[in-house]
């Protein structure tokens, strides 16, 4: 049942992808609510997933990195259906759909929903710790969303070939607002996340800590780099792109380590 | 369907014949004088169209005639005038509205002149059931062809494809502060198109200081004098140059130091001077879009032509509506019935034409 609900959410966001694709193949890219309503039909069966897997667990389904993956497909879709409508909406989808697509296809190819043992106590903080940095990645990865916009608007109005897309793209100076407050929301979210991890009671691995904090300094570096107007907006575009690659592989490290204690 | 159109437009007549024609007034008495049921005139300044229906054959001659009845004594009468009937009018109208009979392709001020020409002939009783469905159906294929097709997409002149990229980098331009350097007629132009959209805060500096505060007078703005416009780089958002200045007036090393200043907000910077007043180099800076003559009038080139390639796409959705319409009103030229052919059917038509 779980697995079948995981597939319909793929392929929600996968129709997302080839209906862009296929606008971008004609040359005419006409964004429409399509992509709005495919990925919130494949948000709600995310949901649907992540609900039963929850239930199995009976907590929080973060215990793999399957499903650390699939949790932050989740996370990604769900800051995008709430931030989303801030921005020209299918246009965003059209770049979201195929993070989540890529996310989500690698979860469900790479061999990497290893079971545990024995049932995993709940444990609310720790729970509270992994969901608020989860979501924190969501919002950094619609941040590295709207960096990718940001330099596609920006490299056309640099070299004057203005394509199609220029004029469904919003202006450069809301999508540099959009970066700067999802960097915001993120790292107050990440924040939250990395405090409440020191009040899980168990003891706290030194290669996971050193890999959040890492995280969390460098989206502090680029946060104060935009605050004392250090950094010019194309870099932090750039180093939202960077940043979330790199968190990403961060993920991978962190649950690692966490395979002898599950988050 | 009984109704007609007779008309002279920018394809048929010269603006001396057309402005012949444009201020005769359809008063109360104009159907019983035509012998029309319903009668509505558009004169805009490309064409002057008669839109009637009636139950009789009503000749061309006697419209041009009515129409002629205000002009000067001793004109003559031109036979430049075209006539439309049925679904021939139905797509004529579907054209003029969607902007393909237009001088600009595309161009959607003709929307709103048509409505309003609309609005007077109902206000006025000239208008009826006939006119009242035909129009509103063009309204419809005119809010379709806009949707569908990339007909509207792109500036197709200098002034307005700098108004679009100003648009596109700064978002909402009414706080914006704009710097006209060297009182053109082109900065004007491009002045003017600015302060249609918001623009309130326009300083002009020229080498005269006379003709400066003539256009800062001529579009709401101030003048500043010539030797202070390097200091004004620092505070606006967008610099207009058109001097004749043999050397380039701004330099990446001029423009370095003010740069600093202005932290996060980008320069956008129209050069349209021959020669040119800003160094291309300038370009590379980071925060600094700048755009030449040629780059403006290569990026209007280019919507024109998008505009043309979606023609076809158009009139795919002109020629369904057509047939539409022909059949509810019971001819069924294609055999399908009036019920057939709904709007979101024509429309996917349309889409699908138009990739």
């Amino acid at each position: 049942m779980e697995r079948q609900l995981l597939l319909a959410s793929t392929l929600c966001f996968l129709v997302a992808v080839a209906h862009t694709l296929a606008t971008l193949r004609d040359g005419v890219f006409r964004p429409r609510r399509f992509n709005f309503i495919a990925i919130a039909l494949g948000f709600v069966f995310q949901s649907g997933f992540l609900s039963v897997r929850g239930h199995a667990l009976g907590r929080c389904p973060i215990t793999n990195l399957f499903e650390v993956f699939i949790f932050l497909a989740w996370s990604v879709a769900l800051i995008y259906l709430l931030v989303g409508p801030a921005y020209r909406l299918s246009l965003m989808g059209a770049f979201t759909a195929p993070l989540v697509l890529l996310i989500q296809a690698f979860a469900l190819l790479a061999p990497i929903d290893t079971p545990h043992s024995s049932r995993v106590p709940a444990n609310p903080w720790l729970e509270f710790h992994a969901s608020m940095s989860m979501i924190a990645y969501g919002a950094f990865a619609l941040a590295c969303v709207a960096g990718v916009m940001y330099l596609v608007q920006e490299r056309q109005l640099k070299t004057h070939q203005i394509h199609s897309i220029f004029y469904h793209l919003p202006p450069l100076t809301n999508l540099f607002a959009a970066i700067t407050r999802l960097l915001w929301l993120g790292f107050g979210l990440y924040t939250a996340g990395l405090i409440s991890g020191f009040f899980t009671g168990g003891p706290l691995p030194r290669v996971k800590m050193i890999c959040a904090f890492a995280v969390w300094i460098f989206y502090g570096g680029i946060l104060q780099g935009r605050h004392f107007h250090r950094l010019a907006p194309k870099r932090i575009a750039t180093l939202c792109i960077v940043a979330f690659s790199a968190a990403v592989s961060v993920l991978w490290a962190i649950n690692f380590v966490s395979q002898t204690r599950p988050a | 369907m009984n109704v007609f159109c007779v008309g002279i437009s920018h394809h048929t007549a010269s603006v001396e014949t057309r402005e012949r024609y444009a201020g005769r007034v359809f008063g109360e008495d104009s159907r019983a004088a035509l012998g029309c049921d319903e009668v509505l005139v558009l004169a805009t300044c490309n064409r002057v169209e008669v839109y009637a229906s009636a139950g009789k054959p009503i000749a061309t001659g006697d419209i041009v005639r009515f129409l002629e009845d205000c002009e000067l004594p001793g004109t003559k009468p031109v036979d430049a005038f075209y006539r439309h009937d049925a679904e021939g009018c139905a797509r004529h109208l579907f054209r003029v509205v969607a902007g393909l009979d237009s001088m600009v392709i595309g161009e959607t001020e003709i929307l709103g002149q048509v409505k309003k020409a609309y609005a007077a002939a109902r206000e006025s009783g000239n208008a009826g059931g006939q006119l009242h469905r035909l129009f509103q159906r063009a309204f419809r294929v005119a809010k379709q062809v806009r949707s569908s097709t990339d007909i509207t997409r792109g500036a197709v002149s200098v002034g307005s494809v700098a108004v679009d990229l100003a648009e596109k980098i700064f978002g909402d331009l009414e706080e914006r502060r704009v710097l006209i350097l060297g009182a053109g007629e082109t900065s004007e132009r491009t002045a003017r198109s600015l302060c249609s959209r918001g623009v309130n805060d326009i300083r002009v500096s020229n080498r005269s200081p006379e003709r400066g505060k003539d256009l800062a007078d001529l579009v709401g703005g101030r003048s500043i004098p010539f030797q202070d416009w390097r200091e004004q780089c620092r505070e606006v958002d967008i610099l207009i140059s058109s001097t004749s200045a043999d050397e380039p007036l701004l330099t990446p090393s001029l423009l370095a130091p003010m740069l600093r200043d202005r932290r996060d907000r980008p320069l956008f910077i129209i050069d349209i001077a021959v020669p040119r007043d800003v160094a291309p180099e300038v370009n590379e800076m980071d925060g600094v879009y700048l755009y030449d003559i040629d780059a403006l009038q290569s990026i209007a080139a280019r919507s024109l032509a998008t505009r043309r390639q979606q023609i076809a796409a158009a009139e795919t959705i002109i020629a369904e509506h057509v047939s539409d319409i022909t059949a509810r009103s019971g001819q069924h030229p294609r055999g399908e019935s009036p019920a057939a052919v709904d709007p979101p059917v024509l429309e996917q038509r349309a889409i699908r034409a138009s990739q």
